[in-house]
């Protein structure tokens, strides 16, 4: 039996159809920078394909230029550090401490477990003393879904650290440390309503283990790197490509987290976002590419670099770091 | 035809429109307003889609609402609950008629 197969709309013929092509950024008010791609663990839908054997980590060089380049724009308010596990980086606490010396919004994107490495008595201590805002990976607020995405265990041991941050006032009214949980769907398919799921784990972890928590933040599931494999390995690639493509909203597409971030790689590059850097899909031609070059009226007026793996953060309500955009 | 059913034909539903687009339209008004938000949530509904798929074991209506309801949020464990209480509506609607059996017999009987 012939088989009839739709083919996947573009992103850019998604965008052209409702006028937002080509899309561009609109300022920079947050610098997100995937300080290396070491981490303790090794989850099923990491786009860094991120783990224990990974070397690559930013150098105490290219960090002080980071401080530099906040230090010089003050217009930047946040700086938001990734992995891999980031707090594995050796310079990671220098730039907690420079960013929050200069009065930024540091954002540490926590996978939970690294709160327990060995090693890393003094971590959770160490953010709440910076008042860092600690966003949290916790796919699930049962351990079957959470352990079949992310490891055998890790349930168990993000549990560990949010009991943690709670201790020490992370997640609780008026302690001024938030703690930030996402929730991205295990398995080929959209993240449900933000405000449904965040009710919903917000009851279940109180009844079932007493955690609390500021927000939750849904984040769809990039076709690229070691969840495309995933597609690929499970014939859903296309299913879900196609997915993502029925789901264009362009009001998502209107507040993308691209056109107000700049992304830096642990070698210093410059990008779009973290996705695009882990595709190295460099910056439109002609706009500044290295962090030493960094240019904010450049870089703020630079067309988005784009791919089909854009659709992923205009699908329904939409997704970024920071969770649904509309 | 090697398949009486085969899952790409799901995103093919649209093809039945073909030969009385207009009927195909009226019905897709019907559907779609019937999952949207009301008194009961879209995740409710979806379970419902769920639980009825499996009464009329559709495996189109199946995979398309096992879908939905975790897009809209359920896990396996209340997926599962909608699905028994199906089997359950089903199971007793075997017995209940059973007392029709029961009326035949007593019509028969001495």
């Amino acid at each position: 039996m012939t088989v009839s197969v739709t083919p996947l709309p573009m992103f850019d013929a998604a965008l052209n159809a409702c006028g937002a092509f080509p899309l561009r950024a609109a300022g920079i008010d947050t610098l997100q920078v995937n300080v290396g791609k070491k981490c303790n663990q090794a989850c099923g839908h990491c786009h860094v394909d991120a783990g224990p054997h990974r070397t690559e980590e930013m150098t105490r060089e290219t960090a002080e230029t980071v401080i530099d380049i906040l230090r010089r724009h003050p217009q930047i308010g946040t700086l938001d550090i990734t992995g891999g596990a980031p707090e594995l980086n050796p310079s990671f606490r220098f730039l907690v401490m420079e960013a929050r010396a200069l009065g930024r919004r540091v954002i540490d994107r926590c996978n939970l477990t690294v709160l327990s490495v060995p090693g890393q008595e003094t971590l959770t201590d160490f953010l709440a003393e910076n008042g860092v805002e600690v966003t949290a990976s916790l796919p699930y607020y049962l351990a079957d879904r959470t352990d079949a995405q992310r490891g055998q265990g890790v349930f168990g041991q993000s549990l560990d650290g949010l009991h943690q941050l709670n201790d020490l006032g992370y997640g609780k009214p008026d302690s001024g440390l938030l703690l930030n949980l996402v929730y991205n769907p295990t398995g080929a398919f959209l993240p449900p309503p933000q405000a449904d799921i965040e009710n919903e784990y917000r009851r279940e972890l109180a009844k079932r283990h007493g955690i609390v928590f500021n927000h939750l933040y849904t984040i769809t599931n990039m076709p690229i790197a070691r969840f495309r494999h995933f597609l690929e390995r499970t014939g859903n690639y296309e299913r879900y490509t196609q997915k993502l493509a029925a789901a264009f909203n362009p009001a998502a597409a209107e507040s993308v987290m691209c056109r107000s971030l700049i992304s830096v790689s642990y070698d210093g590059l410059l990008y779009d976002c973290d996705f695009n850097q882990m595709l190295e899909m460099p910056l439109e031609s002609g706009r500044p590419r290295r962090i030493q070059d960094f240019d904010y009226e450049q870089l703020s007026a630079r067309r988005i670099t784009s791919g089909d793996h854009c659709l992923g953060c205009t699908a329904g309500s939409g997704s970024s770091c920071g969770g649904a955009t509309t | 035809m090697a398949d009486y059913y085969n899952d790409e034909d799901l995103t093919r539903f649209a093809e039945m429109g073909r030969a009385r687009p207009d009927l195909m339209e009226k019905f897709f008004g019907y559907y779609l307003a019937t999952l949207e938000e009301g008194a009961l949530t879209k995740r409710e509904k979806a379970l419902i889609g769920l639980a009825v798929a499996h009464a009329i074991q559709c495996p189109y209506c199946i995979d398309s609402f096992s879908q939905s309801c975790l897009e809209t949020g359920s896990n396996l464990e209340q997926m599962t609950e909608a699905i028994h209480v199906a089997s359950g509506v089903r199971g007793g609607a075997t017995l209940i008629h059973g007392l029709q059996a029961l009326h035949a017999v007593d019509k028969v009987s001495m």
